[in-house]
């Protein structure tokens, strides 16, 4: 009779098909020869991406989760392979960006022996995993691979890694796969309690100046519509959080801006002046707040949240609905009376005007000889599609492209936004742009983040993924500078930086690459880059010491936002 | 600061108790005290760490332990709110047994557990006041040994993890 048994290795391959998985982003190494041998035969089923770097193989994994909405499957080996992985670990977790990570481990005969390319990659990854585990045996494999998925991607989303022994994976067994439907332990959707719903509705009905903020929950939830119909029917005023941007376009007549340290002026201001603040899927995270003592303290605050950790986590609310948005929202609609806000959304858009001509018109058009960061995203926005996928490093330049990109639909913002990832962002395009090969994908990266991450214009090359690279090159680690020139009495301490040839660089990786340092050519060469069929790398020589407004610093208090 | 009983009740997986103790240790909240073991209910395993901290660090800690994945269900008690027990162990050489040893056992309702060529064992059962007091007693008799556990405690409110898993 045929034995029916396959190995562990070929179970691990076979049980990332049964997941519908598209893409595996990865390296290989000796712990994990047996799966990339069993991968081999399995190409017609799944694609692999070789990266250059394993911290490139997890960003571009998370790319391609939270453009797609799905898991991302990131393959590594063990020791310094699984080590790699970890910043992508910690990143994925605070962002909440499901990940299947699969790494592989010595023997377990050898496992606290200090053998070879062995490192506690369980112990390790703790801390940045929503669950870790690790499998010795082959019959564990397939349930591990399936509880991962299902805790990858439920809930708040996050990363799992699955750690297997090299025998785990030579090991003979039987394959069976059974999607993960729950764990016992772990309830990810909490029922909606209708009494909450209530008092919230109770709460909105009774406001005078309320006022919305949005972040990534909506998203992860699929609540866009939900959002929507909540405002139309409230006429409340909205803004949304760095990962939030998106979940609303920003043509909608009720959107007001962005919140945070370099967000919109009115946003931050008038947070202190509404009378109930509705938090929709966001965590009130130190760079929205500021100075948490001096935060909406006049207001009532309504969360809406998944996640049970997050209530009164940094800001007490009157009333907190803990669900999924998708659910509250529609509920909370039906009890809140239709209602229009007018004069209370007419004091946004009159400090709007005080932002346009402080800010804005400097940065969009500017009068001097170099060249802003702003007016790159300015032209960008005449030439993308309403779904380009804008994907960002950390920095200046992450500030600054998201102020003035027009964000027209959902999860076409992608940063690395609680971790502050440099190095993020030019792997994380490349699985953003694999996730769908038609929408345009931006990369706008500086001239420090990219150097962290630049090896992996080697899988965009040999991806042949269309992806637009923008290096905002000012020859500085800009953010640090500001700051620098800011609060530490410009004492530009290792922050300037002698750079490469970028465009021979890029030119090196078979990529149509341009260098931009005049207004002139700006425009022509970013609808040339927009509209051109493959990869392509521009730099633009941006002015030095530009810095980014406005600007609540560190300590300071939303309504202490400063536009210069 | 309050002294508090962080009560879990966790599936008995492996490095679930290092996954909890992560979060105690990212806030800096020092663990004075914890005991694990099997609950009543079948898998269920009950840890119980005692903390002294602020009611507003101790809230989040619950919170964020029960967003572990294996962890079911955490709470957090009061000193008043739990009946709570802890037993001590102390070592003493056989040339210290004199009748006022015999009254301080009595005294402090503990016992001789078992009695070797070199040394007796006393255990005695209470709270950390209470042990600590007779500790200091048998200074005099020339103490070997000292070993205290954690504190294992049970919540007066009713409701029950059994009633929990049922939902």
């Amino acid at each position: 009779m045929k034995d029916s048994r396959i190995r562990g290795a070929e179970i691990v391959i076979k049980s990332l098909v049964a997941e519908n998985s598209e893409y595996i982003f990865g390296y290989p190494g000796g712990a994990i020869m047996p799966v990339y041998d069993a991968l081999y035969d399995y190409a017609d089923q799944i694609k692999h991406v070789l990266t250059r770097h394993e911290q490139g193989a997890i960003h571009a994994a998370q790319g391609y989760a939270r453009v797609s909405g799905r898991v991302g499957v990131c393959i590594a080996t063990s020791g310094p392979g699984a080590t790699n992985l970890i910043t992508g670990l910690a990143d994925a977790l605070i962002d909440s960006t499901p990940l299947v990570c699969i790494t592989g481990q010595v023997a377990s005969a050898l496992l606290g022996t200090d053998a070879f390319q062995e490192t506690d990659v369980v112990g390790f990854s703790m801390p940045g995993t929503k669950w870790n585990i690790q499998v010795r045996r082959v019959e564990d494999i397939a349930p591990a691979i399936a509880k991962g998925f299902h805790i990858a991607g439920t809930g708040r989303p996050g990363p799992v890694l699955i750690d297997i022994t090299k025998d785990a994976q030579n090991a003979l067994g039987e394959f069976s796969y059974v999607p993960c439907l729950g764990i016992r332990s772990y309830r990810p959707y909490p029922v909606v309690n209708m009494s909450e719903i209530e008092r919230a509705a109770e709460v909105i009905n009774k406001a005078e100046r309320p006022y919305v903020v949005f972040g990534q929950g909506v998203v992860i939830g699929t609540a866009e519509a939900e959002l929507k119909a909540f405002l139309d029917k409230t006429g409340i005023p909205a803004a949304c959080t760095l990962l939030g941007s998106g979940a609303l376009s920003e043509d909608h007549p009720l959107y007001v801006g962005k919140l945070g340290m370099h967000g919109n002026y009115a946003p931050n201001l008038l947070t202190n002046k509404c009378d109930v603040l509705i938090a929709i899927g966001m965590r009130f995270d130190d760079r929205v707040t500021g100075d948490l003592k001096r935060y909406a303290k006049q207001a009532k605050v309504v969360h809406l949240e998944l996640d049970n950790a997050e209530i009164d986590k940094n800001v007490r609310c009157e009333v907190s609905v803990l669900a999924d948005c998708k659910e509250s929202l529609p509920l909370l609609t039906a009890k809140v009376n239709e209602n229009n806000h007018a004069d209370w959304v007419s004091k946004f858009r009159e400090l709007e005007e005080d932002e346009k001509s402080a800010v804005v018109s400097l940065d969009l058009s500017p009068t001097k000889i170099g060249l802003t960061m702003g007016e790159v995203i300015r032209y960008i926005n005449e030439f993308k599609n309403d779904n380009a996928v804008l994907v960002t490093d950390v920095g200046q330049h992450q500030m600054i492209a998201w102020r003035y990109f027009k964000y027209k639909q959902t999860r076409t913002q992608i940063t690395s936004g609680g971790l502050g990832t440099m190095g993020f962002s030019l792997p994380a395009a490349l699985g953003a742009q694999l996730a769908d090969v038609n929408r345009q994908v931006v990369c706008v990266v500086g001239d420090g983040g990219i150097q962290m991450t630049i090896q992996e214009l080697g899988t965009i090359m040999q991806t042949k993924a269309p992806v637009k690279v923008v290096l905002l090159n000012n020859d500085f680690l800009g953010m640090v500078r500001q700051w620098q020139q800011l609060f530490f009495d410009k004492r530009y301490s290792f922050t300037e930086l002698d750079n490469p040839d970028f465009v021979k660089i890029a030119e090196a990786y078979n990529m149509k690459a341009t260098k931009v340092s005049e207004r002139g050519n700006l425009r022509d060469t970013v609808a040339e880059m927009m509209s051109h069929q493959g990869p392509y790398f521009l730099e633009v020589v941006v002015e030095k010491e530009d810095n980014v407004f406005p600007m609540i610093p560190t300590g300071c208090s939303v309504e202490e936002v400063r536009l210069t | 600061m309050n002294r508090y009983t962080v009560s879990l009740f966790t599936e008995n997986f492996i490095g679930i108790l290092n996954r909890v103790t992560l979060i105690f240790t990212r806030r800096g909240v020092n663990i004075d005290a914890l005991t694990a073991s099997e609950s009543k209910e079948d898998g269920v395993h009950r840890i119980t760490i005692e903390v002294t901290t602020t009611e507003d660090q101790v809230i989040q800690i619950v919170k964020q332990t029960e967003k572990i994945i294996d962890v079911i269900k955490s709470f957090y008690y009061l000193d008043e709110e739990v009946v709570y027990q802890e037993i001590a162990l102390y070592k003493i050489p056989i040339s210290s047994l004199d009748p006022g040893l015999e009254k301080v056992i009595r005294q402090y309702n503990a016992r001789i557990i078992s009695a070797e060529k070199e040394f007796v064992v006393i255990e005695m059962t209470g709270h950390k006041e209470d042990t600590k007091a007779l500790l200091e007693i048998l200074q005099d008799f020339n103490i070997l040994e000292f070993a205290r556990s954690g504190r294992v405690a049970v919540a007066k409110p009713m409701g029950t993890i059994a009633q929990y898993l049922n939902n």
